[in-house]
């Protein structure tokens, strides 16, 4: 059975720390259509707004609500972050280890982890431990152990930020073809040739707050406020 | 000198007798101190509490207690007038290994921590992220962090066996019963009998380093099959 997550609904949604907004308030709602980039300067609360969807950032005020309950919505969710995270073990047991909490048997895990390796081009480091690998292989690796659990919502936070043209198309070879599986994926970058090669939505935000969204073609192709115009001839907004 | 050396090489069966029960009593303390302080150590790694704070500085400050003193407050309260006189435990192994449990937890819990708050700080992200379990929390920091875990241990086996004071004031240095080696040196010196003292002193010597390089050993074929 596949659960609905889509559409998901933030109205007024609010993060704060110490009593400082970082992100909000955000109206948005996502349908579960194509794959949605999240772009916008430094600090303009990309990371924020993909970790209140997500859940791991306290939602101040606001609403955020999905197609079904929150906590079903969350079980099918994963989440890659900025800066890799691997688990000091091998590469092999960072795979099945999303699995092995969902309580799937050793072997199978351990076949659905070779699958994710070849499909990502790690087979030959299973064995490795995931700390001696590149940075690009990390970021691989974070990305498979995300989508073997096959969510049907993956966030990936600036994935191919620090890596170079080759692995950026590979990771995107990777993602696309989770796209065609049915995961969806909402995904930050700053990288404009990205999110022009990616994107079927654009949420472009600015200063904390979602400052224009749109379909990607229409987006780039005529952007409606002059700060997303700068932005996406890359100048500098403020 | 060459008395106390033939002393070892013989294998003198009342050395062995002593040595082993040494190396019973803190084995015995340093397997239950882990039980306490492992699982301990990474649930105040994990849980954000109310005195989490206090626990740990608490923790922090029993390591640095006096084991004279823990030898004391054990003493009055096994002994016959105390709190728990009636189980007849005083003067036993029994109460060596309490004390030395008392002594070694604070000590293990507080390194032990040390090492899972910074692979908490790694991990934190993630873990919140697959939405994992307390319980599955802790175990995932335990499992990751087990060499420095090791580590804990054997500074706990290192301060257990060592220990004369406390060991001394409630298993009384008694022969045959509550004699380890720490209090049979200091026994045999006050003697005058130094060939035996120093042989103990050897055999002591020997136990904590082969302990030592046991583990350590242990820790290095897991990591060349593994890594
Ligand atoms: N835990 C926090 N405590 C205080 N301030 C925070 C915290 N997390 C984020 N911020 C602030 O919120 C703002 C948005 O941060 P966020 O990481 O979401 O930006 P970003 O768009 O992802 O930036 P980048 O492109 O650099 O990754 C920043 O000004 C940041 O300093
Ligand atoms: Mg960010």
């Amino acid at each position: 059975m596949v659960t609905e997550l889509f559409p998901l609904i933030l109205a007024g949604a609010e993060t704060s720390r110490r009593g400082k907004r970082l992100v909000g308030p955000v109206d948005l709602s996502l349908d579960g259509q194509g794959l949605c980039v999240v772009i916008g300067p430094n600090g303009a609360g990309k990371t924020t707004l993909l970790r209140l969807m997500h859940g791991t950032a306290r939602l101040t005020a606001g609403r955020i609500n999905w197609a079904c309950d929150t906590a079903e919505a969350r079980h099918h969710q994963a989440f890659v972050f900025q800066r890799p995270i691997v688990l000091r073990r091998t590469v092999e047991e960072n795979l099945t280890y999303p699995l092995r909490l969902r309580r799937v048997a050793k072997a199978v895990a351990r076949r659905s982890a070779q699958e994710w390796a070849e499909r990502v081009g790690l087979s030959d480091l299973l064995c490795h431990r995931a700390g001696v690998l590149s940075g690009g292989e990390q970021q691989k690796l974070a990305i498979a152990r995300a989508l073997i659990t096959e969510p049907a919502l993956v966030f990936l936070d600036e994935p191919t930020a620090s890596l170079d043209g080759r692995a950026t198309r590979e990771i995107e070879g990777i993602l696309s073809h989770a796209k065609a599986n049915g995961t969806r994926l909402i995904l930050s970058t700053h990288d404009m040739g990205q999110a022009r090669r990616v994107a079927d939505k654009v949420v472009f935000m600015l200063g904390g707050k979602v400052h224009e969204t749109g379909p990607a073609t229409a987006f780039f192709e005529d952007a409606a406020t002059p700060e997303a115009r700068a932005f996406i001839n890359g100048d500098i907004v403020e | 000198m060459r008395h106390a050396f033939w002393l070892v090489v013989t294998f003198d069966a009342e050395l062995a007798e002593i040595a082993l029960r040494s190396l019973r009593v803190t084995l015995t303390a340093l397997v239950i101190a882990c039980i306490i302080a492992l699982p301990l150590s990474a649930l105040l790694a994990v849980r954000r509490f109310r005195w989490r704070r206090s626990v740990i500085a608490i923790l922090n400050a029993l390591m640095g207690l006096p084991p004279v003193v823990v030898g004391l407050i054990v003493y009055i309260f096994l002994s016959r007038s105390g709190p728990l006189g009636a189980l007849g435990l005083l003067f036993t192994p029994t109460a060596m290994i309490v004390a030395q449990v008392i002594i070694i937890v604070p000590l293990i819990a507080s390194i032990a921590h040390q090492s899972l708050r910074d692979l908490w700080a790694e991990y934190h992200d993630l873990l919140i992220s697959l939405n994992v379990s307390q319980f599955q929390k802790m175990r995932t920091l335990l499992w990751d962090a087990r060499r420095a875990l090791l580590t804990a241990a054997l500074a706990g086996f290192g301060r257990g066996i060592g220990e004369v004071g406390a060991i001394m004031i409630v298993g009384g240095n008694i022969d045959n019963a509550t004699r380890v080696l720490t209090t049979a040196i200091a026994l045999e010196t006050g003697k005058g009998e130094f060939a035996l003292a120093l042989a103990l002193g050897f055999i002591l010597i020997a136990l904590a380093l082969g302990v030592n390089l046991l583990i350590h050993w242990v820790g290095q074929t897991e990591r060349d099959s593994r890594w």
